[in-house]
């Protein structure tokens, strides 16, 4: 048996290249593309749909024109350069109003306070959003919100360093008769004592510290804000105050104690029962009827208080989703432990309710930024709308439509996907099961 | 039951009394301030420029009641406010008057307890066509899609014209101006119908403007102007004669530029009282003799005002027409100063 049989091979075949229709591009638009007539009609339909969009919206792209001062002159060089037929889109109009679209009205030679403001934002919130970063950070993002405040209002420096003495004063007032008098009353007693020093102690102090040392950045009003400046501090400020309101919402609403219980249920219904834009005129103009004749409180202080509201009643129930998802087994374990309510909340039941509520809440934030833009029917100056029809009342820029949407969007969006690209981030470190 | 109707009579008597207690007069000199409510962007009407200053031709009435108050044009807080706030924030108190492009009718004057104390603008329903429709007339317009806004009387205009002549027509609802004018262009409707001033200035700034025509129809009496409280008459004054001294002012042939020349040289009493060279005019509501010259000064004359803002030498190129003074054949008629 030395001899093998000549027709037995004695070499093994090259391996041949597998069929056309099994391999590369082929096999996967197969798979998924035309995988049957159903799914063959969908992709051809789909593909039908892209190219006619393309060819729409491609020619307009192109012919974009980006330095011109009106719109008849854009109008005049896209005819030049593609041909009396052509269209194309006008971005000059933002080119020549971004500043507005972006800041509103804010004083021109001030735009470096919003400058540093947007980057400190940076710096303060990175020690929440990051646990990898040193924890003596936070302190930096408690005091943000007072520096914040300065820098964008303006006014001498001693308002919101005197502000920030009465939180420091409630704390101190919190920590020295929390272990004898309990978390709910040291904080209420807290609350007063800091209230008297600023509705007693701060104008005073302010003054005399001013005539001291002078340090005051000129004063911006109000209404001066608009567009993205206008969102952010509508959007930043309702999701900071928000989601611990919304916390002790959620935990007041599943209380035993009658009167919080139904304080809190009263509350959250109401809040989520009523259009947010009722809300809006309520801030507006129902708030107005009730203040004494002559006072006006700020348009933008009474919007932000109500979105906040807004705001925190959705995440109050985002929360008490969260609570409910938690077996029972975590509440009698923390009790075994022997923690008290406040530490069983913080220690146990609260991380694991917020970890699994951070889509809810995201979403709730991202939703509540986009309405930042409903402000503009109460006549504040939203980036979509309240700019828009300022910029377009200009007769150089009247009748320009796409192009002032397009770039609001776009900021949107990516506002919003960053905040759901951190959401998926954090949802994949806190993932402690299912691995 | 007794009891809250108790604590609602109290808070009603509360604000009675604030808004009876000070006089706008007082709480404007107080603050040092004049708040006009304005629209946030209507085209030669009011909007703020580049720079967040508000400029237009209603703007011009706050400047003026501000120049005749506090002695500058530049003391004024513009309040920004959409058609659906407006009377509430003027209600409300938290403006003191407004001037924002807002139709005097029986309705508003009367219920929602609005005094419109002039008219400086007289307008009307419009409509626009594409020229190669081959209409010429609104009356040939029917079973044509219109572009309307909702919710606003233009939209009730359009029903009760349509009616009344017997014709029908499909509306196409839009939001706003600009959403009517890129619905019109890219040919969504076959006309677009809105104020005459408001046309001019869409067709001012259309591509193809030579191909678009306005119809000769207007359809509507729309006669805009400031409004002020019920119930604070001597305010009401001040606007009113503020805003007439623009209009007497031209009528007598007194510009910005030649005032002081005139002041110094006329002898035409009417002139010296506009002017504050006679009489008393100014302590009778409560100002200095000198409010009118000031708000002249300010704007400039009626004429001047709606040159520089939307008349025939601006790009809107409104004529005159029902504007003129009534020596042109219009309807700008100041009752006289004395």
């Amino acid at each position: 048996m030395t001899e093998t049989s000549s027709f037995v091979r004695t070499d093994m075949l090259p391996p041949a290249p597998p069929p056309v229709s099994q391999t590369g591009v082929i096999k996967w638009l197969r798979e998924n593309l035309f995988s049957g007539p159903l799914n063959t009609t969908l992709t051809l339909c789909g593909l039908g749909f892209a190219i006619w969009l393309v060819q729409a919206a491609a020619p307009w792209l192109l012919h974009s024109v980006w330095n011109a001062n009106s719109q008849n002159e854009c109008r005049s060089i896209i005819a030049e350069t593609w041909g009396p037929e052509a269209t194309g889109a006008c971005w000059a109009i933002i080119r020549a109003r971004w500043h507005q679209f972006l800041f509103g009205f804010y004083p021109m030679d001030q735009y470096w306070r919003i400058y540093v403001t947007f980057a400190a934002l940076f710096v303060a919130i990175a020690p929440v959003l990051f646990a990898t970063l040193p924890r003596r950070m936070l302190w930096l993002s408690l005091l943000y919100p007072l520096v914040a405040f300065w820098l964008l209002w303006g006014g001498p420096i001693w308002g919101p360093v005197f502000t920030a003495l009465g939180f420091g004063l409630w704390a101190a007032v919190f920590l020295a008769l929390s272990v004898r008098l309990g978390v709910v009353v040291a904080a209420g007693i807290g609350l007063v004592a800091a209230a008297v020093f600023w509705i007693y102690g701060v104008g005073a102090l302010e003054a005399s510290m001013q005539s001291v040392l002078p340090l005051a950045l000129p004063e911006v009003d109000s209404d001066q804000f608009g567009g993205f400046l206008l969102a952010l501090v509508i959007g930043v400020t309702a999701i900071v105050v928000s989601l611990p309101m919304g916390v002790l919402l959620a935990l007041g609403r599943q209380s035993d104690m009658l009167i919080i219980k139904s304080l809190s249920v009263g509350f959250i219904e109401f809040i989520r029962g009523v259009p947010l834009i009722t809300l809006l005129f309520t801030a507006s103009l129902l708030l107005q009827y009730f203040l004494p004749s002559g006072t006006s409180f700020d348009l933008i202080l009474r919007v932000v208080i109500l979105v906040t509201f807004f705001a925190a009643a959705y995440i109050a129930e985002v929360i008490r989703g969260g609570l409910a998802a938690l077996p029972r087994g975590q509440y009698e374990a923390a009790d075994a432990l022997g923690l008290d309510y406040w530490q069983a909340q913080r220690l146990i039941i609260m991380p694991q309710a917020l970890k699994i509520s951070i889509p809810g809440i995201v979403s709730t934030f991202i939703g509540m930024f986009k309405d930042t833009t409903l402000v503009a029917f109460v006549g504040l100056m939203d980036p979509l709308k309240g700019i828009s029809t300022v910029v377009r009342a200009d007769l150089n820029w009247k009748g320009v439509y796409w192009e002032p949407y397009i770039f609001v969007a776009v900021i949107f969006f990516i506002f919003n996907f960053s905040m759901s690209r951190y959401s998926m981030f954090l949802e994949r470190k806190l993932k402690r099961d299912h691995r | 039951m007794k009891q809250s109707v108790f604590f609602g009579s109290l808070v009603m008597a509360g604000l009675v009394a604030g808004v009876a207690g000070a006089s706008t007069l007082d709480e404007v000199k107080a603050r040092g301030e004049l708040i006009c409510g304005v629209n946030p962007g209507l085209t030669g009407f009011a909007a703020p420029d580049a720079n967040g200053n508000y400029q237009g031709f209603d703007v011009a009435v706050c400047k003026a009641v501000a120049a005749a108050v506090l002695g500058d044009p530049m003391k004024v807080k513009y309040v920004p406010l959409t058609g659906e706030t407006r009377f509430t924030a003027l209600a409300s108190g938290e403006v003191d008057m407004l001037s924002r492009n807002s139709t005097w009718t029986f309705s508003r004057d009367t219920e929602l307890a609005l005094d419109f104390v002039a008219v400086n603008y007289y307008d009307g329903q419009g409509f626009m066509v594409h020229k190669e429709l081959g209409v010429s007339s609104a009356k040939e317009l029917e079973g044509a899609t219109i572009c309307v806004q909702t919710g606003t009387t233009t939209e009730m205009n359009l029903a009760d014209f349509f009616k009344a002549n017997n014709m029908t027509y499909t509306p196409v609802n839009i939001a706003d101006d600009a959403e009517g004018q890129q619905r019109f262009l890219a040919g969504a409707c076959d006309s677009y119908t809105t104020d005459a001033s408001g046309l001019a200035a869409s067709r001012a700034t259309m591509p193809n403007a030579d191909d678009i025509v306005i119809l000769p129809e207007i359809i509507s009496k729309e006669p805009l102007g400031p409004a002020v409280r019920h119930g604070d008459n001597n305010w009401g004054d001040i606007v009113r004669w503020s805003f007439y001294a623009l209009v007497e002012a031209e009528e007598y042939g007194v510009t910005k530029a030649n005032l002081e020349e005139v002041a110094a040289s006329t002898q035409n009493p009417e002139i010296r009282r506009l002017l504050g060279l006679e009489g008393d005019m100014g302590a009778k509501i409560g100002l200095d003799n000198d409010f009118a010259k000031r708000a002249i000064l300010a704007v400039g004359n009626y004429g001047e005002v709606f040159e520089a803002n939307i008349g025939a030498g601006t790009s809107i190129g409104l004529a005159r027409g029902l504007n003129a003074q009534w020596t042109q054949g219009g309807l700008m008629y100041a009752p006289p100063f004395r």
